[in-house]
């Protein structure tokens, strides 16, 4: 498959869909509170433009400030898990069980506990995006070639040095990789919270919009709220994936 | 300058890879290990770079244990920093060591004939490019001891032959004292001026060989060196089991 048919491919299979879906709509009748037609969905999103990109902004601004926590805080766990067996045991467990643990069940509780619904935002996002950090953190440090850690022994390098030098460095293709991967848990995070902050909270977050648009049955608003959260997620996604091509590619060329 | 004392390794999985190993290396021998793999040549040079400690025994060395950087080590692969430079790469061993000096890395380089490359990363260098930076690296410090883990293994004939010229080379002008783990008869006996054969599990030393070929520009084709590669097949084929 050459590169332009690689692009051309899932936006044509996206016009083709919305093509469809605007013909089914419009052809069974279906009313726009039920089903909108994409032709609905612009309209609302043209209606509601400051309102919802104000809402995109709030819920980006979560998203992003959860990933900055959760890569200091992933880097620094994998770091001390890479330092020392006994921390590894003592942690690995416990990260395992907050990454399972659904964050419908938690976000409750930190909404209750932490009185600044942004920090709270934050820490919920934080808790489901940290994880694939740490955890491919982790095993970049621990896949350093152990030829060149015992190079590093030969010529009697400090601990510092070994991990400022060798260690780390070291561990950024897999760091970028789980970056990658923690970006859009960190949107799906700053949603999930918002909703069960819902409208108490921050109100003003993307998920805020949708839930105020399913009370007055605005349909077509939730839809264009949705999109604009699909839109965000692919192209977090895809930035991440570029930062990471590009960072790789001045690094070891 | 090196005394091996009864030395055995044992590792924590009841593997007994080295038995009962005495021996001594003097200064400025260059000495080939060889062995079938799994004769515990390579526990053995980790053994003499301090990397592993002795289950039994002991190495002693006369002037006591050499210092950080005081031993040269090459590994299979080239093992370099993919995000450094080939100059990056050489001078890691005197960073590490706390005294950084451009001048021995640029020597260190030109040595291996790589003076152009100094500002290229490894991606853009071919393997026996690449393990000719491993070289430099082990050499920037000056060590007297070099210690090197089939180093040649991985690349093509013509680069391995230039390069183990280039080592000879090197070794006829320095004399540094040299330990290479090899798996090839050829080049034992083309490289080494002593040739211990090792038997495989656990590893003992099977035969103790000094080398009776003359040093010479047709020394790849000479007499003395093909009678010698014929001494040492015949040893190896002794030490294996059926």
């Amino acid at each position: 498959m050459n590169r332009k048919l690689e692009i051309a491919a899932p936006l044509l299979f996206g016009l083709g869909g919305i093509l469809l879906w605007q013909a089914a709509v419009r052809l069974t009748g279906t009313p726009k509170y039920v089903v909108p037609a994409p032709s609905d969905v612009v309209v609302a999103y043209a209606d509601g433009f400051s309102l919802l990109n104000q809402a995109l902004v709030s819920t980006l601004v979560v998203t992003f400030s959860a990933l900055l926590v959760a890569t200091l805080l992933g880097v620094a766990l994998a770091v001390a898990m890479a330092a020392s067996p006994l921390v590894r045991a003592a942690i690995q467990p416990w990260a395992v069980a907050l990454q399972v643990t659904p964050l419908v069940a938690i976000a409750p509780l930190i909404i209750l506990w932490v009185n600044q619904t942004f920090v709270a935002l934050v820490v919920c996002a934080t808790i489901i995006s940290f994880f694939p950090i740490l955890a491919s953190t982790a095993a970049g440090l621990a896949e350093t070639p152990r030829d060149l850690q015992d190079l590093f022994r030969l010529n009697g390098a400090s601990r510092r040095q070994t991990l400022f030098m060798l260690l780390l460095p070291s561990a950024v293709p897999n760091f970028l990789t789980g970056l990658r991967i923690s970006g859009t848990l960190a949107l799906v995070g700053a949603v999930v919270a918002e909703f069960v902050a819902g409208s108490g909270g921050f109100a003003s977050g993307l998920a805020y919009r949708i839930i105020e648009a399913g009370y007055r049955l605005e349909i077509p608003r939730m839809f264009a709220a949705m999109a604009l959260l699909a839109v965000s997620g692919v192209a977090i996604y895809a930035a991440l994936g570029l930062v990471s091509h590009l960072v790789l590619r001045r690094r070891d060329h | 300058m090196i005394a091996i004392e009864g030395v055995s390794k044992t590792f924590p999985n009841g593997t007994l890879a080295l038995e009962n190993i005495s021996t001594g290396i003097a200064a400025g021998e260059f000495v080939a290990l060889l062995g079938p793999s799994g004769c515990g040549k390579s526990t053995l040079l980790r053994l003499l770079a301090g990397l592993e400690t002795p289950s039994q025994g002991a190495i002693d060395f006369a002037e006591g244990r050499p210092k950080p950087g005081g031993i040269g080590f090459v590994f299979q692969d080239a093992t370099l920093m993919p995000w450094a430079t080939a100059a990056q790469n050489v001078a890691l061993p005197l960073r590490l060591q706390g005294r950084p000096d451009a001048a021995a890395v640029k020597a260190a380089l030109a040595q291996v004939g790589l003076a152009e490359f100094a500002s290229a990363k490894p991606a853009a260098l071919s393997g026996g490019m690449k393990m000719r930076v491993s070289i430099a690296r082990a050499l920037v410090s000056k060590p007297h001891f070099l210690l090197m883990d089939e180093p040649f293994a991985a690349l093509d004939e013509f680069t391995r032959h230039r390069l183990q010229e280039d080592l000879r080379d090197l070794w006829r002008r320095t004399r540094p004292t040299i330990v290479f783990v090899t798996h090839s008869i050829y080049e034992a006996a083309y490289l080494a001026t002593r040739v211990i054969v090792m038997s495989p599990r656990p590893g003992r030393i099977a035969a103790d060989l000094p080398s009776p070929v003359q040093d010479g520009p047709e020394r790849r084709t000479a007499d003395d060196y093909v009678a010698f590669v014929k001494q040492l097949t015949k040893t190896l084929q002794a030490v294996m089991p059926a």
